[in-house]
């Protein structure tokens, strides 16, 4: 049975277009505008899905987006909202919360037993006895949550946008248009986001039976369109507020941050339910949701209705209602007789009998609960709250228009930490006090008269222009006049209870009265025990009226009870709008061609991508790597340092400043030298370690690691503005390359092509050289990190791979062979060299690690020196040691950071393990007990597995040590 | 928060700056105690309210100090290290 309606101005629906899909199975046909419920509605269908615990049948509640009774799969999205999400050509669709359909649904027993499911029943019920837990555990996670999530999705990429505007206006009703066009006029540049797919808010559906608001929108609208600096987005919400007015809009397709100079928040309210005994039947549904069926969609609410109200809604709706031809056998209002005014004469002048003093005690249940079949109303004393059903009367109809009140949707200034006060004359929250540039306006505000509503608009923009610096004039707003739009307490108890107070959690009058009784008579507690608010629709139906019977129950005034705040998002977001496109730089050096050529594997350093090691057709990462170590030990490696931190120093100041900021000894270093660098903090803890190179009296060159490499530069530059010294630092990391030669073989390779005496004599460990290699001017420093002798060349980035080539074709026949980071690993272990952040950690200080020799104490001050000082004073607790295990062990490998245990105590950890075949052991270092740091010292090393390993002290550097042993 | 107020390069957005701690005053090292330095470099208020702290803007290498309330997220001022007098 159709109940479209005779096509109307004004309606979103496009009747020349037919959209077909289906629906649990059933084909059905709507027009293109239509949303999935408004569709099925038409259609005659009123059973649109099954509640979330006690799988009753619901049909349509608000069309505002919290009918989350209402929502479908087709297959590969779930959860889709029936009431705002747009049908579309092809669908399939189905109710996610039924096991057999929405008509057939095998879980609808639970209803029939909701009586010993009481709220907080599950809390009670389950946690003894604790075995049967995972039982339960299985049933309950089954039961809880609502659609099923496809896995088997494809990767759509949704738009992330910015935008910037001089103020942002929520809500394109009258409010929100009034101010966009005040504000437009003065020049700034607007931007206003409306969540439904048209602008309008209430114009586009409360008209009270007139045509003149549908005409009055169309002039509004046609000015906002005239204007170039107002920009209108519908069908996209402002989904949270976050600092300096900064906006997240959700759109269908993706998201765009608003950053905005002024928010006008004038995002309405949301209509509350009254609450009566099955007042969620299909076919019970909110006043606005009737007039947005008949508004928007051209489609009957119901063929005879009865309308419940307790404000001049109601009066709107009946009208409405009558107008669009649907017989309104009554309306029911809860308050006593005067206060209908002007509205109740015109809806009795329409033939519509008007019960004052009286409400719908129950609704009657058609055959399944699939609709209604009748209103029972009786006399409601407004006073005490109570019906007197001895004098109830039954009206035959087929569906109920409720009014009650509003609930402002203030989620976006709660979250900008707007102050909100209680309203007596509007029984509403209202701003009390907003944030500096955050305006409110509208029924948000508390205004409800649509004169004084486009007032409080214009109003609220001059406000906004004053804030960002413009003179705007002052907007007078007359105060609310007449009755209040919300009633107090529009709740009307019965005895058989299911009169629903929140429609996604299923919960009922008495299961606040329960929970109040059991002590969660706070509103917090109260929302966590009921779980009131917290389903998918957030509260938005179920709040105020949850507020409004706790404030009861405790005898105190609803301001006193306070609310729950709402986080973002407003409404739900797809994850796909909030994921990123995983935007991940990565530096590459520029031997990173050369590396993917010759097969490198590369590993994330820093922000750097190197290479770990060099594939091998047949031959496994680990024997690679102890092939490119023992290259290094017998012949000649090569590998690309490239990513090492790099900053020079120029200036008088120069090396006070590396006296200043390194632990060492910088002042006396002599031209060509270079030394070993400690970096503390103030507290004293290792934090980096590099070396320091000098060229000249007032200029030197620093290396540091690559990953710490942005942070020792940041601290470098804020100890340079602290200590006000002469110094130019620049960050030459990517200017310049680095490649190292190292192995007995490096001297022969690198001498080949360099004009240099390379004599240990000319060029000792330790010193630095300027000079080219083939023709190129590069600065050599001796180093020893991975190999007794090796070459550190520093060559100008550009020059690198020229370089690079050039010595490997200088290594030829010297079996001189690539080596990665891996590789670089084990050397330096076998080197007996520790890594600052692999062997030290964030309170590691130097005596720990033996690092006494790389701090020059009788300095006047460096950065740590003066914690330094207390820390000697104290015994050490803990020391960095070499260690091997037993020769041929092949049992259980430790792994880094087992633990070191000794009499049952924790006395330190491994920071590195590693088989090396040059030394033919497995060697490491681990954190000892400092009696235990003795040479020849055994102490055990408990695995993943709890068996205990016995390991033995050493001296570093391993390769020596074997070679001695 | 969402904004920061480089001094000298303007408005810009957080994701481009680098918090550097709570600004302190160094005792003099030689001449404080113990527990006086002890208590620089541990301590801290964790206590809402307003901070001077140090901040950092990445891609220009600009350290600044700033003053912000730590309850409301609200930056009062900023301005280069040692040039609060010229603000």
């Amino acid at each position: 049975m159709s109940m479209r309606l005779p096509r109307s101005a004004g309606e979103w629906i496009n009747r020349d277009k037919a959209v077909r899909f289906s629906f649990e199975g059933k084909e059905y046909t709507a027009y293109e505008g239509d949303t999935i419920s408004s569709a099925l509605w038409a259609a005659g269908e009123k059973v649109l899905g099954r509640s979330f615990k006690y799988h009753r049948p619901r049909g349509v509640l608000s069309f505002a987006n919290h009918d989350v009774n209402v929502m479908l799969t087709d297959g590969l999205d779930t959860n889709i909202r029936g009431d705002v999400v747009a049908v579309r050509n092809g669908q399939k669709l189905m109710a996610v919360n039924t096991d057999g359909g929405v008509r057939d649904d095998k879980n609808k027993y639970i209803d029939s037993i909701s009586g010993v499911l009481p709220v907080g029943f599950y809390y009670k019920a389950f946690h003894t006895p604790r075995r049967l837990f995972p039982f339960w555990e299985n049933v309950i996670r089954k039961a809880a949550g609502l659609g099923v999530v496809n896995f088997n999705f494809p990767r759509v990429t949704k738009k992330k946008l910015n935008s910037h505007c001089d103020l942002l206006v929520i809500g394109a009703g009258p409010a929100g248009l009034s101010a966009a066009l005040i504000a437009a006029e003065a020049g700034l540049d607007v931007i206003i986001v409306d969540e439904n797919q048209r602008a309008g808010g209430s114009l586009s559906y409360d008209r009270a039976g007139s045509s003149e608001l549908g005409a009055k929108l169309a002039e509004l609208l046609d000015m906002v369109k005239k204007m170039p600096n107002i920009q209108l987005h519908t069908g996209a919400y402002a989904a949270g507020y976050y600092t300096d007015h900064l906006i997240p809009i959700v759109g269908a397709d993706g998201i765009t941050k608003v950053r905005a100079k002024s928010v006008i928040v004038a995002s309405g309210a949301f209509e509350q339910p009254p609450v009566f005994r099955n007042n969620d039947l299909p076919g019970v549904m909110l006043g606005s949701a009737a007039q947005r069926l008949i508004y928007r969609y051209g489609t009957k609410p119901f063929n005879k209705g009865v309308v419940v109200t307790a404000n001049d809604h109601g009066y709107r709706v009946a009208l409405d209602l009558v107008e669009a031809g649907i017989k309104v056998a009554a309306l029911v209002d809860l308050r006593a007789a005067s206060e209908g005014g002007t509205l109740m004469n015109e809806v009795m002048r329409k033939g519509v009998a008007v019960h004052t003093g009286s409400c719908v005690y129950e609704a009657v249940p058609a055959k399944g609960k699939f609709g209604v079949e009748g209103a029972v109303i009786c006399p409601y004393d407004e006073a005490t709250a109570s019906a007197d059903p001895s004098k109830a009367i039954t009206m035959e109809c087929d569906g109920i228009a409720m009014s009650a009140g509003w609930a402002p949707a203030a989620a976006l200034l709660y979250q900008a930490g707007t102050a909100m006060r209680y309203d007596e004359a509007v029984q509403q929250f209202v701003p009390a006090k907003l944030p500096a540039g955050v305006f409110a306006a509208g029924k948000v505000n508390g205004v409800f008269d649509l004169v004084q509503r486009v007032h409080d608009g214009a109003r609220a923009a001059n406000e906004a222009l004053r804030y960002l610096g413009k003179s705007a004039p002052q907007v007078d707003v007359a105060p609310h006049e007449g009755a209040s739009p919300s009633h107090p307490y529009p709740i009307v108890p019965h005895p058989d209870a299911k009169n629903f107070v929140d429609f996604d959690e299923d919960l009922q009058v008495k299961d606040f009265i329960n929970a109040a009784k059991e002590g969660f008579d706070n509103i917090e507690l109260m929302k966590r025990f009921t779980t009131v608010g917290m389903g998918p629709s957030q509260g938005k139906h179920s709040n105020m009226n949850a507020i409004r019977i706790l404030a009861r129950i405790r005898k105190l005034p609803v301001e006193k009870i306070g609310t729950t705040t709402a986080r973002p998002f407003f409404h739900p977001t797809p994850i796909g709008h909030l994921a990123g496109r995983g935007f991940h730089p990565h530096r590459l050096t520029p031997l990173h061609g050369w590396h993917e050529a010759a097969g490198a594997e590369f590993v994330e350093v820093g922000p750097w991508l190197r290479a770990a090691y060099y594939k091998k057709p047949g031959l496994s990462k680990l024997d690679i790597v102890q092939e490119e170590a023992l290259a290094v030990r017998q012949t000649a490696g090569i590998i690309d340092g490239g990513s090492l931190g790099k900053f020079e120093l120029q200036g008088p100041d120069a090396s006070q400043f590396l006296e200043r900021f390194y632990a060492g000894s910088f002042g006396s270093q002599k031209i060509g030298e270079t030394r070993y660098a400690l970096m503390l903090d103030e507290t004293g803890v290792v934090v980096d370690d590099g070396v320091v190179s000098r060229l000249g009296e007032e200029s030197f060159y620093v290396t540091v690691s690559t990953s710490n490499a942005a942070a020792v530069y940041r601290e470098m530059q804020r100890w340079l503005q602290i200590w006000k010294l002469g110094v130019g630092l620049t960050n030459v990391t990517g200017a310049y390359s680095l490649i190292n030669v190292a192995g007995p073989r490096s001297r022969q390779i690198v001498g080949k092509i360099a004009p240099l005496d390379l004599s240990d004599k000319a060029f000792p460990y330790g010193a630095i050289r300027e000079t080219e290699i083939a023709g190129v001017p590069v600065r050599i420093i001796r180093v020893g990190f991975v190999a007794d002798l090796a070459y550190e060349i520093h060559v100008a980035a550009g020059y690198a791979r020229y370089v690079w080539e050039a010595l490997v074709a200088a290594g030829e026949g010297h079996g001189l062979r690539p080596f990665g980071t891996d590789a670089q690993r084990l050397l330096r272990l076998e080197m007996g060299n520790h890594l600052v952040g692999h062997d030290t950690d964030g309170l590691t200080n130097p005596y720990e690690i033996g690092a006494e020799w790389a701090i020059k104490m009788g300095k006047p001050f460096f950065v740590g020196q003066r914690s330094l000082k207390i820390i000697a004073k104290r015994p050490l607790k803990k020391r960095l040691v070499p260690f091997m295990l037993a020769e041929g062990y092949r049992e259980e490998m430790p792994q880094e950071c087992n633990l070191v245990i000794e009499g049952g105590e924790i006395k330190g950890r491994t920071t590195s393990i590693a088989f090396s075949r040059s030394v033919g052991r497995v060697i490491g270092f681990a954190y000892v007990d400092p009696a235990q740091a003795q040479p020849g010292t055994q102490f055990q090393i408990r695995t993943d597995s709890g068996a205990m390993v016995k390991a033995t002290v050493v001296k570093a550097p391993f390769i020596r040590a074997q070679q001695g042993a | 928060m969402k904004l920061i107020n480089c001094p000298v390069n303007g408005t810009r957005p957080v994701g481009e700056f680098v918090f550097g701690g709570e600004f302190r005053e160094m005792p003099d090292p030689g001449q404080c105690g113990d527990s006086e330095w002890a208590s620089y470099v541990h301590h801290r208020s964790g206590a809402p309210g307003m901070k001077k702290e140090w901040w950092y803007h990445a891609p220009s290498g600009t350290w600044f100090i700033a003053e912000r309330n730590t309850m409301t997220e609200e930056i009062t001022r900023t301005y280069l290290f040692g040039q609060e007098e010229d603000k």
